[in-house]
């Protein structure tokens, strides 16, 4: 405690404030100084607030899945999306095809740290039931999207690594790794494309726990909203190891839509129509 | 029994379609959302074995047909109208109909929480386990779809729903009792002797219109969702007293007792852990034995899920449940003393295929039924399924089983979603 007091001596203090102000005065060239981890994380967490402050959202999202052969099956399903302050998303997914899942709904408190809360709407029996959140790597209703690409990635629960830049069509890229810390997630790392423009996602390259290349994303169609958040319309998953791809249509979007924080309830989930 | 079919379904489901076509001409604007869906399914059923008793058919084919229709203001309250139709070749009292849902919604947002109020027929649903749900008693049983009775009948209510951050509280007020229905003599899964439901006698001097309540409270404690409930009002399950009719025939005919029913229901998310428990508190009833018997049940168990099993996409659970009933032999509910087992694959595949084998074993008799499920997905339209259940022992003792130890199927669903 003395040692503080010493310090806090008005001869050391002016010096501690030079100090201080000399740190302060570089630091605006961070790339000199900055870890790879730093700046993957730099890019995650820009990339992640980019997307945030819409408050509400819905949309209609479309999936077409291919198998090897060709052969073509659809999904139509309708999205809605809550914010909330310090703390992950509330998504609601409402499926309208294929016909028997009509009304299915699927309830996702998000959560920052903590695993998520799932509930699972079953429209036939009027029953809502609590749902594992540790399927994170299961297939999202029979496509090659896994649960846990289904929901916003927190900046919380992965560690970054930057790679380098690189070009990506007309735009420049940043090449990141992200490592899930979910020790329930089906990958070991992640390679994301994001642009330097507006941190839009161009490219995911995702590992599985052997780090082989099990999947790769291509983002298209960007459009932007309120003339601030870029969403691709177009999200095509290719699945290396079975031949498998699902094209993922995003359509209707309705930023700041008329939807109240009482639809995301489990009450509210049984009045999803 | 066609008649009464014409007068009490048909003829209000067909008065409420109208009603609602009616709506949708006269409300079409932007206003209103409409949304009209449901299916057909196309169903053969076959034992295996002749009937016990004369008359009992070796088939029960047939279909049913189930549409739905909603209507949607802008303002948010809505109209919801479900009418079932089944049709048994065999068994006449098989062919049923059922208004199961004709509601009006509503809901809103008050200071510190939201409200809902749902008024006409609905079903709702307490519970959690698998087999059974003990607590599940807003809703009269379909015995006739389901022996086990998970599906409900459609029940007149006045439902209130009040939820915010201190938990869901739910209040209904149910003004008509609706009967349980039997199969006729011709129909197989039942008792030797056929059930008169014409006769059906009531405790209560205000009969079916004697007002029941029901009552539960619910809140999400991290990982758990607990509920507690209370009812009071009419029993949904009546005893089943001997009658001999004048012309010598014996029949059996229900009496519904007033009882009070306090429940308690938790479901526990533990990773790919589900633990789930259900007990209640019954008051009044009569026994097996026709005797008052105040007593108590629990269904306890869980399941385990392995996803993404083998490192393939399929999903294996399996699944356990204990049900016990305080009142042992003289119980009246088959699942009294039992142990179920299951085993589900969800190969997560296109086609959202599913199978599913069970268990359920009798600790109290020596008793034993085993029972295979198989779901498909065949387009985005059509589904199919097959059901077995084969009763590998019945004890001549066990009051549940025996009547019934004839009673191997295999069911085929062909089912069309439009």
């Amino acid at each position: 405690m003395t040692d503080i007091f010493a310090a806090l001596r008005k001869k050391n203090l002016v010096y501690l404030l030079v100090v201080i102000t000399f740190i302060w005065s570089i630091a605006p060239l961070p790339a000199v100084s900055q870890t790879p981890e730093e700046t993957g994380l730099q890019i995650a967490t820009q990339a992640r607030e980019s997307q945030r402050g819409f408050g509400k959202l819905t949309a209609t999202q479309t999936m077409i899945l291919r198998n090897k052969q060709g052969q073509e099956s659809k999904r139509q399903l309708r999205i809605k999306v809550l914010e909330v302050a310090n703390d992950g998303d509330k998504v609601l997914f409402v499926f309208d095809e294929p016909r028997d899942v009509k009304g299915t709904a699927f309830l996702t408190h998000g959560h920052k740290q903590e695993a998520d809360d799932q509930w699972l709407y079953l429209p036939a029996l009027k029953r809502v039931k609590r749902i594992s959140s540790s399927n994170r790597s299961g297939s999202f209703v029979g496509s090659e999207f896994a649960y846990e690409d289904m929901t916003p990635q927190e900046v919380e629960k992965f560690t970054y690594k930057y790679l380098r830049d690189e070009p990506c069509g007309e735009l420049n890229c940043t090449v990141i790794e992200a490592f899930p810390t979910d020790k329930k997630s089906g990958y070991r790392r992640q390679l994301i494309w994001h642009d330097k423009e507006a941190f839009r996602v161009w490219k995911i390259h995702y590992f599985d726990r052997k780090d082989a290349h099990l999947k790769t994303l291509i983002l298209d169609d960007y459009n932007q909203h309120l003339g601030q958040y870029w969403r691709a319309n177009s999200l095509m998953m290719e699945n290396h190891r079975s031949g498998k791809s699902t094209t993922m249509i995003w359509s209707n979007y309705q930023f700041d839509a008329d939807i109240d924080e009482n639809e995301f309830t489990k009450t509210g989930l049984k009045r999803v129509h | 029994m066609i008649r009464q079919w014409v007068c009490q379904t048909v003829a209000p489901t067909i008065t409420f379609v109208l009603l609602f076509a009616f709506c949708v001409a006269s409300f079409a604007s932007d206003e209103f959302a409409f949304d009209f869906s449901g299916k057909i399914s196309l169903e053969n059923r076959w034992f295996s074995q002749p009937g016990i008793y004369p008359n009992q058919a070796r088939k029960a084919n047939g279909f049913v047909i189930e549409p739905e229709f909603y209507i949607e203001h802008e303002t948010g309250w809505s109209f919801s109208l479900s009418p079932f139709f089944r049709y048994d070749h065999s068994d006449s009292n098989r062919s049923h109909a059922d208004l199961r849902d004709a509601y009006f919604l509503n809901y809103g947002q008050g200071e510190a929480s939201e409200w809902e109020i749902r008024l006409g027929i609905d079903r709702v649903f307490w519970g959690v386990a698998e087999t059974i749900n003990l607590v599940d008693i807003v809703n009269q049983s379909d015995v006739l779809e389901d022996p086990l009775g998970k599906t409900k009948l459609g029940q007149s209510m006045a439902y209130f729903t009040l939820s915010g951050d201190w938990g869901i509280a739910e209040f209904a007020v149910l003004p008509h009792h609706r009967q349980r229905k039997y199969p006729g003599p011709k129909g197989r899964l039942r008792s030797q002797l056929i059930v008169d439901t014409s006769k059906s006698t009531y405790e209560s001097k205000s009969k079916q219109r004697h007002i029941d309540y029901a009552f539960r409270y619910s809140q999400t404690i991290g990982v758990a969702d607990v509920g507690i409930s209370y009812f009071d009002g009419t029993s949904k399950e009546p005893s089943l007293r001997p009658v001999v009719n004048n012309d010598g025939s014996a029949v059996l005919v229900p009496h519904y007792e007033q009882i009070r029913q306090t429940g308690l229901e938790t479901q526990i998310a533990l990773a790919e852990i589900l633990f789930k428990l259900e007990a209640i508190r019954r008051e009044n009833a009569v026994n097996l034995r026709f005797k008052e018997d105040d007593y108590s049940a629990f269904v306890v168990g869980g399941e385990y899920t392995f996803y993404s099993a083998f490192g393939t996409d399929a999903d294996i659970t399996l699944l356990a449940e204990r049900i016990k009933d305080s009142r042992g032999i003289n119980a009246t509910n088959s699942l009294q003393n039992e142990i179920f087992l299951a085993t589900r694959v969800s190969l997560n595949d296109v086609q959202g295929t599913q199978l599913t084998a069970s268990t359920i074993s009798d600790r109290e008799y020596e008793s034993k039924t085993l029972n295979f499920e198989f779901k498909r997905r065949l387009s985005s339209e059509w589904n199919f399924e097959l059901e077995a259940t084969h009763i590998l022992e019945a004890d001549p003792n066990d009051p549940h089983q025996y009547p019934i130890r004839n009673d191997d199927f295999v069911d085929l669903r062909l089912i069309y979603h439009f």
